[in-house]
């Protein structure tokens, strides 16, 4: 601090703010939403996590060509046409971090948003600056899917790269039994992309609903995981089909239909629809609760 | 109304569960006053302050800051505000710079173009500058306390609330932060300080208010404060006895001293006290009665109570917290 008490002195103007100083600014969700997404991506976990999905088509791309020997029909889908083609690198990554990896990354980061706040008391100093209850929280969840899409797009980048390292890239089969240039196939490869990151958008809502009722950040990350594995269990019980339809991760693999030709919809608008519906739901229920929530950490 | 107190709560209450942590409490904190909210450790000062705050929601009462009520107008009141709640809280990866940045883009009147030179103005002004790019993590708690109050000087505002500002900072510091108060005040800003260090209170405030178990015990200046409590006369003579009677005569009531009967021996003179009523007459009138009684008067003091003692009468002995 400042020793002689003049330096102190010429610090203080006249407390009086203009108009102009105490009027929102336009385009005012912007700063915190940078903010938002420069803390999240500073962070070392975050990184870990980004890291982690990207050495998983690395893994499969590196196994496949070291051992040189698929067995038709064996494996995880597509992961016998790789030797054929490297565009099917990612396509086997996304089948295999689709049901686990990618909703445990998205469950950690989403389960945090709020209850990470919390945790750390920084929630407090947030909401005096004052970042609004409603703003904070539509910043929270912007920032989660923006991860999702992060998290997606790593074994995307890092599938594609490795598959086109390792392995021969040429003509891709369709499952329609068309063939495609490898142009066109990049294509359907971003489009799955992009039904992946719209099926996370529902778990996120989840995460981010769960997060507002704890202040123990940890906990809100192992339920929303929890729930994303519970889901998937209740989806392979043939005794529960009438609830299949219902569960947030019944289309989480239905992107198969985007590999045909003609590019099949349904699956995608089926999951669209209810991806946003358990964004409306879960999003109107944490708004519910983190806009009264006394906030005590 | 609205421009006289800047802060101004009405039956103010928290319950939490069966316990109530704030109780019907009738705060009135004049603007431009130094504060000292006061009371021993879970008397429900933060409590206070976090409803003050729209952090909590109050159980029943209202509450008005800056002359608007709260939390209705919390978008429009926090921005005037500066606080420190229950210690400072940070990121500890990010850097100390880098903390105040987040917390001022949350703010959204806070002006962008001048973010980073308000940020440094901040660090400047606690002494922070050369720790500025440090992780909070490797912070010491003093740094970090200071910090939170970089985070509360970000703008100028019209009502600081800081709770216990000092906890944990080296006397320079804590020194440092009495000369902020007084230069904040001195630039108009309410300052509303939540505290137990008594000696700290009354050095720069002009106000306090002291809480007990979720009630407000008293509130008022510093000087009717120490008034309110106890005057006491205490007379140094050797003729303790007739001293004694003196005062009786004058109406007042000698204490109980060691042997019994408002009188102390101390060698050769001893120490006679009695409590002095506020409407009482004149001290000097006493010194002058016993003279001419032939009381070898030899010293004479009126002691206004302390702070601490009247803190103590207010809000008992007792080490135990209050539940
Ligand atoms: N989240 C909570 N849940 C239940 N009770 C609480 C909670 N927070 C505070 N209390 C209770 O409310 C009362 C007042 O607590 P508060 O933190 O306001 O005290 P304080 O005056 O700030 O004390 P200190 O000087 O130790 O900071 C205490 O009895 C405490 O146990
Ligand atoms: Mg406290």
């Amino acid at each position: 601090m400042p020793s002689d008490p003049q330096a102190a002195d010429s610090g203080s103007p006249a407390p009086t703010p203009t108009p102009a100083d105490s009027s929102p600014q336009r385009g005012t969700l912007w700063p915190l939403l940078a903010s938002e997404l420069s803390v999240l991506f500073r962070r070392r976990r975050t990184a870990a996590m980004l890291a982690t999905l990207a050495a998983v088509p690395v893994l499969i791309a590196v196994a496949v060509r070291l051992t040189r020997s698929t067995t038709p029909g064996r494996g995880p889908a597509f992961l016998d046409r790789i030797t054929e083609n490297g565009l099917f690198v990612v396509l086997t990554a996304l089948v295999l971090c689709t049901p686990l990896f990618l909703p445990l990354t998205v469950g950690v980061t989403s389960g945090d948003t709020v209850a990470g706040e919390a945790g750390q008391g920084t929630l407090r100093y947030l909401l005096v600056a004052p970042a609004g209850r409603f703003r904070l929280l539509l910043v929270k969840y912007v920032g989660a899917a923006v991860f999702a899409v992060a998290a997606t797009a790593s074994v995307i980048v890092a599938g594609t790269v490795a598959g086109l390292l390792l392995f021969p890239v040429g003509q891709v089969p369709l499952l329609s039994g068309d063939v495609v240039s490898p142009w066109v196939a990049e294509g359907r490869i971003l489009l799955v992309g992009a039904y992946v990151c719209v099926s996370l958008l529902g778990l996120s809502a989840i995460g981010l609903f769960i997060s507002t009722l704890t202040d123990v950040p940890v906990g809100a990350m192992a339920a929303t995981v929890a729930l994303a594995i519970a889901a998937q269990v209740l989806d392979a019980l043939p005794q529960l089909a009438w609830l299949h339809p219902w569960l947030f991760s019944h289309y989480w693999l239905g992107f198969a239909d985007l590999l045909r030709q003609p590019i099949e919809w349904g699956s995608f608008g089926s999951n669209a629809l209810l991806q946003l519906g358990y964004l409306a739901v879960f999003g109107a229920f944490a708004y519910g609760r983190f806009a009264t929530k006394d906030v005590l950490s | 109304m609205s421009g006289q107190f800047a802060i101004e709560t009405h039956t103010l209450t928290k319950q939490f569960g069966a316990q109530t942590a704030v109780n019907g409490l009738d705060l009135d904190v004049p603007t431009g006053a130094v504060f000292g909210f006061l009371g021993p450790n879970g008397s429900g000062k933060t409590t206070t302050i976090r409803m003050l705050l729209g952090l909590a929601a109050a159980s029943s009462g209202t509450a008005a800051v800056l002359g608007r009520p709260m939390p209705r107008e919390l978008d429009a009141v926090l921005p005037r505000v500066g606080a420190l709640v229950e210690g400072p809280a940070f990121y500890p990866f990010l850097s100390g710079r880098d903390n105040l940045l987040r917390l001022d883009s949350a703010d959204p009147h806070a002006p962008r173009a001048s973010r980073k030179a308000r940020v440094g103005q901040a660090l400047e002004r606690v002494g922070l500058s050369p720790a500025a790019s440090k992780k909070v993590k490797a912070y010491s708690l003093g740094m970090k306390q200071r910090l939170g109050l970089a985070n509360a000087l970000l703008r100028p505002r019209e009502l600081m609330v800081l709770d216990e500002p000092t906890n944990g900072l080296d006397p320079q510091g804590t020194r440092e932060v009495r000369n902020l108060i007084r230069s904040l005040a001195a630039g108009g800003t309410t300052v509303f300080v939540s505290s137990h260090l008594l000696a700290e209170v009354e050095q720069i405030c002009t106000h306090a208010a002291i809480m007990r178990a979720g009630s407000l015990v008293a509130q008022g200046t510093l000087a009717q404060l120490r008034g309110e409590g106890k005057r006491t006369a205490t007379v140094l003579t050797p003729d303790a006895g007739a001293a004694k009677s003196v005062l009786a005569r004058l109406g007042l009531v000698p204490d109980a001293g060691i042997d019994g009967e408002g009188v102390a021996d101390t060698g050769f003179d001893s120490t006679v006290t009695a409590a002095l009523p506020a409407d009482h007459l004149v001290p000097e009138a006493i010194v002058a009665a016993l003279v001419a009684d032939g009381v070898r008067v030899r010293g004479f003091s009126v002691d206004t109570g302390s702070l601490e003692d009247r803190f103590v009468a207010l809000t008992g002995e007792g080490f135990d917290v209050a539940q």
